[in-house]
Formats: structure tokens, C-alpha cells, sequence
């Protein structure tokens, strides 16, 4: 009899496993995620498309829509790349396919990863899963939303200034965003080239880990990349004693922190002092008042830049025109949607002679700043500790006519990204039924320590990564206990099943 | 408006050159804040990484075969990008 499997509660590594075993063939695998991507994504839109069952000795994968899959539609969430066909694989991809990963699909996101819910996407917002009237974040937030309803064991999302870190937190998933300079973005659609990474979500930090370990490494397509300095290592301890964890003072008048993700947050430093931590305070003073406004500067001008290549010449849609400058101006105006737009206009500017100066050359001097001012923090601590965004999940619609609250959604992600360093989001508890994430920043090259820190406190937590919707026993605190006879890791209980 | 629109290849609509004459306004004033410090002595960050150039050997690889690189393009004439009139 063929083994069913609920891929709502499966984690990466269990589903390795299933396969490992051969309690489950790659194949049906692959089909049971088809399956719930048929009962469940008609609600959440986590997909852009789905992809054809291809060979592969392990388990499945979706990728983030602006990772360029061979002969598999990428379009960025952008009308402009609409019908774009890739000629060849995205590093990560290809490497996802040597580790014999199927893709699954690709993932909605915001148009060209530019925004914080994927309302910016073309092709319509993705749906949080906890309460699909709710956003799941974003730029990936088809990706977080597609792990968080079993419709992935995990996936890739890329991160500009929080775009895998914030959906996670949104969703109820693990996400990193890596050391800049870690992972290759050879055939990933380009935003913002100084801040642009790729990095995994998950179920769990182990598969993060996991994940992580396939894709990261030096990648002669892209000069930006470096080998890893130490082999990634799979977290095991559940302790923290001596690990010194700062919390910056500026977190007490951020009146942006919504009181729940407070609360769930300060839970969790208590969890963290309980498994031998150190919890002191930092002075991050740059980063909280000029970090937005230095990253809406920053990643703009070079998304200027980036969005350049699109003039209808070698690819996607081209408008009708008697000239060629008027066929590249009305092709890429038909093409982007309003928050390119905004984004290129806004960057154009910032570069244009007579105000370069002061806004871009004086936002790369605020950069400066902020690498100095991380780079303190973490001479006198091992890793930094805040909410991952200062909200949970918000109604669809409800940012999404005021560019500048949209923007306020990255406060608390978008300082490290500019500096450089590593970031990972893992579920710390619910507010009103929603998922919080903590945020945990490392130095460069800091992700093993990450993933230690991570998971300790994962298993402290004890998250339940399910939506409360779909658990069978209501569990309004979302602190199920490791050993709930409820829960059934595998999913291979028949009765449990429809 | 219009200048930053011809540098940025938009031919915008004039409603939309209306809408984000507005909201670019209001992002400027938001991040126009930067300006509050003084960091004259402050070296320009563009890369978050200390590394330098990195050099490949000069050798031929194999590339993308031309029926890959023209296989989205709008329009090919032969061995070339079709475009319309330049002038």
C-alpha cells in the first residue's frame, strides 16, 4: 500500500529521511507536495506556477520566482519578464539539482523583490496562511507562505533588506539570510547588487542548516563570492551557557513595536537566560533612525542601475513603437508596475548630477556607520538579538497605498543588511493567533553560531509551525510540547489523514 | 519629474507623473534625513565585504550557443537583435 504522507507537519529532514528509508519514493513525495499544493494554494497564491515532475534521487524544492530556472517560466513577479524562459540555471539552482532537489515551482514575490507583503507582485498577493486576509510578508512571501502550509519542505527566497527574514517571521518559519558575499547570485534577477543574497526557509533551523550547506560557497560566476571559512555544521546542542546575546537600548522607544511582538520577544530572552545565556544591551544609535532612510537610498540607485537592461530589446514584452527610444521608453512603461517605478525614479535621482552627493555618497558614508557600529556591538557579544519585524501579519490592503508605512516594515532587518551580516528569524511565539519571529545577527561568516543560537532556542520554544486553522486540537499559545501525542512528525498515520 | 523620467527611460503617463511627484516628495523629505549628519570625515561604504578584484585566467570557455541567446527575444533578424529605427 502506498504510504500517505501530510506534508503540512514534515520537516526537510524527516522527509530525507522517508526517502533515505525508502518508505517513500522521491516521486510520490513530490506528488503528495503536488497534491497539497492542489487542495491548499487555490486560497494562498504561494505559487506563481508549479513545475513538471522532473528526476531527482531526493526530496523537493521551491524557489523564489526571481531564481532563474532553466525551460521554467521566471518572471520576478514583474509583467516585463512575462513569459521569460531561462537558458540556463541560477548557481543555487543548479546546485539544488546536484544535491538532486525536484523544483516544485515558483514562488510569488513582490515585483523584482521590491516590497514587504507581495502585494507588489503582478501577478496578485500571496496569503498568509495563519489568516489568508492577511499578507505573509514579502518580497518571498510566496515561498514562507508555501513552507508554512506544507506545500514545500522548504525553499529559497532571496534578501535585499529583509525579504527572507521578515515573511519568515510572518509565517511562522525559519529563515536566513546570509553573510553577503556567501551564496551566489549568478542567474538571480539582480535588485540591489550590494545587498542582494540568497537563502533558505524551512520548517526548522537544522533544515535551514541543511539547505544552507548545498548552495553557499565560492562560485566562479559570481566574483562577489567567497568560500565559507568553516565547513557548515548541523546544530545539536540545546544549551546556550556562556553565549553573550545583546538587546540594542534603542528597542525601548520604537514606538513601531506592536506590545505582542514585545512581549513574545522578551519571553524569549528569558528562554535564552534559562539555557545559560548572557543578555546585555547594546547602543545601535544609527541604525534604527538612519538605516531605513540609508537603505531607501542605497538599494534604489542601484536598482536604477539594475532595471536598466530591461528595454525590450534581448527579452520579455516590447511595445509598439516608430523609434527605438520610444520603444524602450513605453515598454518598460507598460512593463513595471508602480513600485519599480517609484523605486527607479526615486534612484535615478538620487544619482543625478547635483544631488548625487548628497544622498547617495552621504547614504554610503551612513552605511559606514552602520558596519561600525554592528561591528562594536559584536566585539563585546556573540550575537544580537531583536523582533524581526516590529508587527505581525497585517491585512492585505492595508499598507499597500502608503509606500512609506510599507517601507517602515523592514526597520528592524534592513541595519544588518547593510552591514553585512547574517541574519536568521525563527517563530518565538503568537500575538492575536499570529506568528512573531525573533531575530538573531551574527558577525560575518557568524552562521554556524546562528544556527547554535537557533536552535537551542527552538527547541526551548517549542513552536508549533502549523497554522492554528489546520492543527486538529485547537492551541491558542502555539507552544505545543515536543512529546504532544497529537502531533505525528511523519505523517504516516493513515487515520490521521481526510 | 520629467528630467529624472527621460534619464530613467520612462515614458510615464501624465497621471502617474502626478501621483509620484507626490509620493517622491514625501520619500525625500523621509530620507532626506541623512543629511542631519555630518560625516565629512566619513569614507563612502560600497561594499560590505573586504575583498579586492578578482582575476579569472584568459581562457576560452564554453558559452551559451546563439539560438539560447536569442530564444526570448522579441524580434532576431540572422545573428542579430531586430530593434526599430535608431534615427
Amino acid at each position: 500500500m502506498t504510504p500517505l504522507v501530510d506534508t503540512l507537519r514534515l520537516t526537510a529532514e524527516e522527509a530525507l529521511g522517508l526517502v533515505e528509508r525508502r518508505e517513500v519514493s522521491p516521486g510520490e513525495l513530490h506528488a503528495a507536495y503536488l497534491e497539497a499544493i492542489g487542495e491548499r494554494d487555490g486560497e494562498l497564491h504561494a505559487y506563481l506556477r508549479t513545475a513538471e515532475i522532473s528526476d531527482g534521487a531526493s526530496i523537493p524544492i521551491a524557489l523564489k520566482d526571481v531564481i532563474s530556472t532553466k525551460g521554467v517560466e521566471t518572471t520576478a513577479g514583474s509583467r516585463i519578464l512575462e513569459s521569460y524562459v531561462p537558458v540556463f540555471d541560477a548557481t543555487v539552482a543548479a546546485r539544488c539539482k546536484a544535491a538532486g532537489l525536484t523544483l516544485l515551482g515558483k514562488t510569488n514575490t513582490d515585483e523584482f523583490a521590491m516590497g514587504s507583503s507581495t502585494e507588489n507582485s503582478a501577478w496578485g498577493p500571496s496569503r498568509n496562511p495563519w489568516d489568508p486576509e492577511r499578507v505573509p510578508g514579502g518580497s518571498g512571501g510566496g515561498t514562507s507562505a508555501a513552507v508554512s502550509a506544507g506545500l514545500a519542505p522548504w525553499g529559497l527566497g532571496s534578501d535585499t533588506g529583509g525579504s527572507i527574514k521578515q515573511p519568515s517571521a510572518l509565517c511562522g518559519n525559519v529563515g536566513l539570510r546570509p553573510t553577503y558575499g556567501s551564496v551566489s547570485r549568478y542567474g538571480v534577477v539582480a535588485f540591489a547588487s550590494s545587498l542582494d543574497q540568497i537563502g533558505p526557509v524551512a520548517k526548522t533551523v537544522r533544515d535551514v542548516a541543511l539547505l544552507y550547506s548545498i548552495i553557499a560557497g565560492r562560485d566562479a560566476s559570481d566574483s562577489t563570492t567567497v568560500e565559507l571559512p568553516e565547513p557548515v555544521a548541523l546544530p545539536e546542542t540545546d544549551r546556550l551557557d556562556g553565549l553573550r546575546i545583546a538587546v540594542p537600548t534603542q528597542l525601548e522607544s520604537l514606538d513601531a513595536i506592536e506590545p505582542g511582538v514585545r512581549a513574545a520577544f522578551e519571553l524569549t530572552l528569558g528562554l535564552a537566560r534559562e539555557l545559560g545565556a548572557e543578555v546585555g544591551e547594546c547602543d545601535l544609535p544609527t541604525s534604527y533612525r538612519y538605516g531605513m532612510p540609508c537603505y531607501y537610498l542605497i538599494a534604489p540607485a542601484e536598482a536604477s542601475s539594475n532595471l536598466a537592461r530591461y528595454d525590450g530589446v534581448r527579452y520579455g514584452p516590447r511595445a509598439d513603437a516608430p523609434t527605438y527610444d520610444e520603444m524602450v521608453e513605453r515598454t518598460r512603461d507598460d512593463g513595471f508596475g508602480p513600485e519599480p517605478k517609484r523605486r527607479i525614479m526615486l534612484g535615478t535621482y538620487a544619482l543625478s548630477a547635483g544631488y548625487y552627493d548628497a544622498f547617495y555618497g552621504q547614504a554610503q558614508k551612513v552605511r559606514t556607520l552602520l558596519i561600525r557600529e554592528h561591528r562594536e556591538a559584536l566585539e563585546r557579544f556573540d550575537v544580537i538579538a531583536t523582533p524581526t519585524s516590529p508587527t505581525v501579519a497585517f491585512p492585505v490592503g492595508d499598507k499597500a497605498a502608503d509606500p512609506l508605512a510599507m517601507y517602515a516594515c523592514d526597520l528592524l532587518t534592513i541595519p544588518s543588511c547593510l552591514a553585512g551580516l547574517p541574519g536568521l528569524s525563527i517563530p518565538c511565539g503568537l500575538s492575536d493567533g499570529l506568528p512573531v519571529g525573533l531575530q538573531l545577527l551574527g558577525p560575518q561568516f557568524g552562521e554556524n553560531l546562528l544556527f547554535r543560537t537557533g536552535h537551542a532556542l527552538e527547541q526551548a520554544i517549542g513552536f508549533d509551525t502549523v497554522p492554528v486553522r489546520w492543527r486538529e486540537g485547537s492551541d491558542p499559545l502555539g507552544l505545543t510540547p515536543a512529546d504532544d501525542e497529537g502531533s505525528d512528525p511523519t505523517g504516516l498515520t493513515p487515520e490521521d489523514t481526510p | 519629474m520629467l528630467h529624472v523620467a527621460r534619464l530613467a527611460r520612462l515614458a510615464l503617463a501624465d497621471d502617474e507623473v502626478e501621483r509620484l511627484t507626490d509620493e517622491l516628495a514625501a520619500i525625500l523629505d523621509a530620507v532626506g534625513i541623512v543629511a542631519e549628519l555630518d560625516l565629512a570625515a566619513v569614507p563612502p561604504t560600497s561594499h560590505p565585504l573586504d575583498v579586492v578584484n578578482v582575476w579569472d585566467d584568459d581562457e576560452p570557455r564554453e558559452s551559451l550557443s546563439l539560438d539560447d541567446v536569442f530564444a526570448n527575444a522579441p524580434a532576431r533578424d540572422g545573428d542579430l537583435f531586430r530593434v526599430p529605427p535608431t534615427v
